[in-house]
C-alpha cells in the first residue's frame, strides 16, 4: 500500500569520460527516509542534482507521485515539490537570511508585501520545526549549522514535500545532527519524504527506513535498514572490510612545538571570540579541540595560521614568538617555517573552485623554488606534484586538469588535505580533516595523521566529530564560548563527560 | 555550475562567436535595408574598405593596435576581479608622459627618447590606474566609479594643460608642436622601406609590434608566472588568497597599475606613433571600445587580438562606408558596432544553451 513519492528509471549521466551515473533505477516510498551511501565520487550528488534540475540526465525518466515530470531546472523541481540542501551551500553570502529565503520566491512585484507575509510564514515554520535563525542576520556572519537551517527553511518555504539532503551532518555537531534528525522524523510522520546522503553509517542505521548503496555510478544494493548492518554497508560501499578505528600506540611527546599564551580575539562587531586561551602542543602529539561548532575552534586555527588578528596574547613556535597574526605576510611566514593549515571550510578558503586541480594543489605554495623555472611558474612541475598527490590520496578522477569544483566533495577535501600533509610540516593545524570523505578514505586519512605524529610532528586537530577526536587525539581540550573549559586525556576520555563539557554544563 | 562545460572547447571559442557575429551582421543588414540602402553593397564597401587594399589594411591594423592595448588592459584587470573602465583616461595622461619627453627632452639620443618616452607614458598610465586601485584596496571605493571619475579628471587636466601651458602659440587647435623625427616611433612605411618594401603612408607604426608583444607577455604573466597566479586567486576568491599568504590589496594595486600601463601604450601609439604631437581628446573612445574587445575576446590575449582586429576592420571599413554611402552616417556605423558588441559581448550566452543541447543530442545519438 506504500505509495511511491519519487521514481527514477534508467538515469544515466556522463561528464566527458566520467560515467557519473549508470542507468539508475530507484524508487523512494512516500513518507519514508531513504538513505544513499557510497564512496567519494560514486555519483550521489550528481544523481540528486539531476533530480533537482541542476544537471540534465543524458537519458532516463523521473516520476513524482506516480506522474512523469520533466525537470529541466531547479524551478521545475520546486514546482514538483522537491527541495534540496546542497553539500556546498547555495546562499548569497552578503544577503540576509530573509533575502536568501525570498530569493526567487519573492511573491509579488512589491518586495515589502512579500516580505511581511514571508516573515509570518517563516516564523511559523521555525516554530513548528524548531529551526531558529535570526531572519535579519547576514549569511556570512552565521556559522555553518545555522546556514544549513537557512537552506532547510528555504526548501520548506517553497513547499517541498520531498527533501533532498546532501551530507547535511558533515558540518554539524552530534547535538545539531540529533536535532536535525528529530526534524526529519517529524517531517516523515507528516507524510513527507526525505532523501538523505551521508557518509556516516551510524546515521543511516539510526534514522533511515531503507538505504541504497552506490558504487562507481551504479546502484549495487538497496536494503531495508532493519535488515542490514554498518559492517555490511561498509563492505558493499568499499568492497572490503574497513577498520572503524585506526590502531594507535601511546604518544611519545617530545619538545614543545607550539605554545599559546593568553590568546584573546574579538570579531568585527567587537564580540569576544576567544578569551584567554592558553595551551601547548608538543612534538609527536595530537591535541584535539572538541566543542560545539562556533565556540572558538575556527578562531583558534585561523589565528595560529596567521589569518586573524588577535587582541592580546602570544604565540610561541619552537620557543620563539611568531609575528602578530592578521596579515597575508604572516600567513606566508607560517608556511615558510613548516606550519601547515587545513582550513575547515575548503570551499571558502582552501581552494579556488574555478581553478584546475593542479592550480589548487599549489595554493599557498606557488612561491616554492621547486615549482619555478626561471621567472616562470612551471606548469609541468605543478601538474607533476598534483598527480603525485592524487595518487597518494587516491583522488578520483586523477586528472590534474579537471576543474577543482568538478570533483566530488570528498575528493576536493582529499586534494586540500593532501596538499598540506604532503608538505610534511612540523606543525599541522587541521580542521575537519574528514568532512565529507567516505569511510575508506577516513581510515586512510587517520592513518596518515597518526603516522605523522609517530614521526614526531605536532598536530592540532579541530573536529566537531567527537568520534574523530576520540579516535585521534592524545590530549583533548574542550572549548565553549571561546574559552578552554576542560582538558582530558585522549585514551581515558569519557564521551558522556566530554559531551556535557562541550555543552558548557560541567567542567 | 549548470551547463557550462557541456560542449567542446572549439564550439565555445569559435562556433559561438561566429554565430553571434553572423547574427549581428544580419541585423545590421536589416537596419541598412530599413534606411533604404542596399545591404549587400554596404557589406562589400565595408569589407573592401577594411581589407581591400594595402592602405586600408594599414589603417585597420593601426586601429587594432589601439584596441589590443585597451582590450588587454581590461582583460588583465578582469582576471584580478576588477573592472577597469578608465582606459580612456589612463591613455590620455600616458600621452602626456610621452609628450613630456618627446617635447622637452628631444635633444637626447633617440634610443633614450624611445625607451624613456614609452616608459614614462606607461608609468603615467600606471599611476592613473593605481590610484583607483589603491582606493579600492584600502578604502573600498569601487574601481568602476573611481576610474570613470579619473577619466573626467584626466580630460579636464589635459584640456587645461593643452590650452594653457603646452599649446604651440599661433595654432588654432589646442595641441603642441610636432615632435622632431628622432622623437617619434618609426612608421610602418619607413620600416618596410628599410627592407626594400614599398608601402603606403598610414598611421600604422612600430607600436603594432609592441601590441603583439604585449599580448604575448600578458598571456605569460597571467598564466605562467606566480604573480599572475596570485592575481587570479585574488580575482576568484579573496579568502583563499589571504589563506595562501597573498596580499589582496597589493595584488589589486599592482594589477591596476599594469592595466593602466597597457592602456597607456595606446597613448604611445597615438601620440608618439600616429600624431607625433599631443592633442586634445586623442583617445577618441578607444579606451571604452577596449571593454567590448575584452568581452568579446573572453579576456584571453589571443581572443583580444582577434576581437581587436575585427573592431579595427569595423572602424576602418565603417569610415569608408560613411564616406561612400550618403545615407549611412558615422553614427550609423556606430550602431553596427553597437550591434556587434551586443551580440558578441553582452548576449554571448544567448545561444549557448541551445548549442549545448544540440551537442548533447548529437552525443546521445
Ligand atoms: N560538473 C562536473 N564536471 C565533470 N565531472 C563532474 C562534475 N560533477 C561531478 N563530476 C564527476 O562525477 C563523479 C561523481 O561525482 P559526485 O559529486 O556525484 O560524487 P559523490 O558521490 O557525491 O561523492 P562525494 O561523496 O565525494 O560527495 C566524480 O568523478 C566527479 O568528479
Ligand atoms: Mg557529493
Amino acid at each position: 500500500m506504500t505509495q511511491t513519492a519519487l521514481r527514477l528509471s534508467g538515469i544515466d549521466k556522463r561528464f566527458g569520460p566520467v560515467h557519473a551515473n549508470r542507468s539508475i533505477d530507484l524508487s523512494v516510498a512516500k513518507g519514508s527516509i531513504h538513505g544513499i551511501v557510497g564512496e567519494n565520487g560514486a555519483g550521489k550528488s550528481t544523481l540528486m542534482s539531476i533530480v533537482y534540475g541542476y544537471y540534465q540526465a543524458d537519458s532516463g525518466t523521473i516520476e513524482v507521485d506516480g506522474k512523469r515530470v520533466t525537470i529541466a531546472s531547479p524551478q521545475d523541481a520546486i514546482a514538483a515539490g522537491i527541495g534540496m540542501v546542497h553539500q556546498h551551500f547555495m546562499l548569497v553570502e552578503n544577503f540576509t537570511v530573509l533575502e536568501n529565503v525570498l530569493l526567487g520566491a519573492e511573491g509579488g512585484a512589491l518586495l515589502a508585501k512579500g516580505e511581511a507575509a514571508a516573515r509570518a510564514e517563516l516564523a511559523r515554520l521555525a516554530r513548528d520545526y524548531g529551526l531558529d535563525v535570526d531572519l535579519d542576520a547576514k549569511i556570512e556572519d552565521l556559522h555553518v549549522g545555522a546556514q544549513q537551517r537557512v537552506e532547510i527553511l528555504k526548501a520548506l518555504y517553497r513547499g517541498a514535500r520531498i527533501l533532498i539532503l546532501d551530507e547535511p551532518t558533515a558540518v554539524l555537531t552530534p547535538q545539531e545532527a540529533d536535532k536535525l534528525f528529530e526534524l526529519l522524523a517529524l517531517w516523515r510522520s507528516q507524510g513527507s519524504t526525505v532523501l538523505l546522503i551521508t557518509h556516516k553509517l551510524r546515521e543511516i542505521m539510526a534514522i533511515t527506513d531503507r538505504v541504497t548503496v552506490m558504487r562507481q555510478g551504479a546502484i549495487v544494493a538497496t536494503r531495508e535498514t532493519k535488515d542490514t548492518s554498518q559492517a555490511e554497508l561498509a563492505e558493499l560501499m568499499v568492497g572490503r572490510r574497513v577498520a572503524t578505528r585506526v590502531p594507535k600506540s601511546a604518544a611519545a611527546p617530545g619538545a614543545e612545538i607550539l605554545r599559546v599564551e593568553h590568546l584573546s580575539c574579538i570579531d568585527e562587531r567587537g564580540a569576544a571570540r576567544l578569551q584567554d586561551i592558553s595551551f601547548s602542543v608538543r612534538a609527536g602529539e595530537i591535541v584535539g579541540i572538541a566543542g560545539v561548532s562556533g565556540n572558538g575552534q575556527t578562531e583558534i586555527l585561523e589565528t595560529l595560521a596567521g589569518l586573524r588578528a588577535v587582541a592580546s596574547g602570544r604565540i610561541l613556535y619552537k620557543g620563539e614568538a611568531l609575528p602578530p597574526p592578521g596579515t597575508p605576510a604572516r600567513a606566508k611566514f607560517a608556511r615558510s617555517v613548516a606550519i601547515a593549515h587545513v582550513p575547515e571550510d575548503r570551499h571558502r578558503m582552501g581552494m579556488v573552485v574555478g581553478f584546475d586541480a593542479y592550480e589548487t594543489a599549489i595554493l599557498g605554495y606557488h612561491d616554492d623554488d621547486a615549482l619555478r623555472r626561471g621567472p616562470l611558474l612551471s606548469e609541468s612541475r605543478s601538474i607533476e606534484r598534483c598527480r603525485d598527490l592524487m595518487g597518494q590520496f587516491d583522488v578520483r578522477p586523477a586528472d590534474p586538469r579537471l576543474r577543482s569544483g568538478q570533483f566530488s566533495g570528498g575528493n576536493q577535501q582529499k586534494i586540500v588535505l593532501g596538499r598540506e600533509i604532503d608538505r610534511d610540516p612540523d606543525l599541522l593545524l587541521v580542521g575537519q580533516p574528514t568532512r565529507g570523505v567516505d569511510i575508506g578514505a577516513i581510515e586512510f586519512i587517520h592513518k596518515r595523521i597518526v603516522e605523522m605524529r609517530d614521526r614526531g610532528k605536532a598536530i592540532l586537530l579541530v573536529s566537531c566529530e567527537l568520534d574523530e577526536i576520540l579516535a585521534l587525539a592524545d590530549r583533548i581540550l574542550v572549548v565553549c564560548g571561546g574559552r578552554i573549559i576542560g582538558e582530558a586525556d585522549g585514551a581515558a576520555a569519557d564521551e558522556k563527560r566530554l559531551g556535557l563539557m562541550m555543552a558548557g554544563i560541567a567542567a | 555550475m549548470s551547463s557550462r562545460g557541456d560542449m567542446p572547447a572549439w564550439a565555445d571559442y569559435v562556433l559561438l562567436p561566429l554565430i553571434n557575429l553572423l547574427l549581428a551582421f544580419v541585423l545590421s543588414g536589416l537596419v541598412v535595408l530599413a534606411i533604404g540602402e542596399d545591404p549587400v553593397r554596404a557589406m562589400r564597401i565595408l569589407v573592401e574598405g577594411a581589407i581591400g587594399y594595402p592602405e586600408a589594411i594599414a589603417f585597420t591594423l593601426y586601429y587594432a593596435t589601439n584596441f589590443i592595448f585597451t582590450g588587454l588592459a581590461v582583460a588583465l584587470a578582469f582576471h584580478a576581479g576588477l573592472f577597469n573602465i578608465g582606459g580612456e583616461g589612463q591613455a590620455y595622461v600616458a600621452g602626456l608622459g610621452v609628450a613630456l619627453i618627446c617635447l622637452y627632452l628631444d635633444f637626447l639620443p633617440w634610443p633614450i627618447i624611445f625607451v624613456g618616452a614609452i616608459a614614462l607614458g606607461m608609468a603615467f598610465g600606471a599611476a592613473w590606474a593605481a590610484v583607483p586601485g589603491w582606493l579600492q584596496a584600502k578604502r573600498g571605493s569601487h574601481v568602476v566609479i573611481t576610474t570613470i571619475m579619473f577619466n573626467f579628471i584626466a580630460a579636464a587636466l589635459m584640456t587645461y594643460l593643452l590650452s594653457n601651458v603646452m599649446l604651440e602659440p599661433g595654432r588654432g587647435a589646442p595641441e603642441t608642436r610636432r615632435f622632431i623625427a628622432s622623437a617619434t616611433l618609426p612608421s610602418m612605411q619607413t620600416m618596410l622601406g628599410w627592407i626594400g618594401i614599398e608601402a603606403p603612408r598610414s598611421p600604422l607604426n612600430f607600436a603594432f609590434f609592441m601590441a603583439i608583444a604585449a599580448a604575448f607577455l600578458v598571456y605569460v604573466y597571467i598564466w605562467r608566472t606566480r604573480w599572475g597566479y596570485a592575481l587570479r586567486v585574488v580575482g576568484q576568491n579573496e579568502q583563499a588568497a589571504r589563506y595562501a599568504g597573498i596580499d589582496p590589496a597589493k595584488t589589486i594595486i599592482v594589477a591596476m597599475a599594469i592595466s593602466g600601463a597597457l592602456a597607456g601604450l595606446m597613448g604611445v601609439n597615438e601620440i608618439m606613433g600616429a600624431h607625433q604631437r599631443l592633442l586634445v581628446a586623442f583617445t577618441g573612445g578607444f579606451g571604452f571600445v577596449g571593454i567590448a574587445v575584452a568581452l568579446m575576446g573572453r579576456n584571453h590575449p589571443l581572443g583580444v587580438c582577434l576581437a581587436a582586429l575585427l573592431f579595427g576592420a569595423l572602424y576602418q571599413g565603417g569610415a569608408e562606408l560613411a564616406f561612400e554611402m550618403r545615407a549611412i552616417s558615422r553614427e550609423m556605423v556606430v550602431v553596427i558596432q553597437g550591434l556587434i558588441i551586443l551580440f558578441c559581448g553582452a548576449l554571448e550566452n544567448m545561444f549557448r544553451p541551445w548549442i549545448a543541447t544540440l551537442f548533447a543530442r548529437h552525443k546521445a545519438a
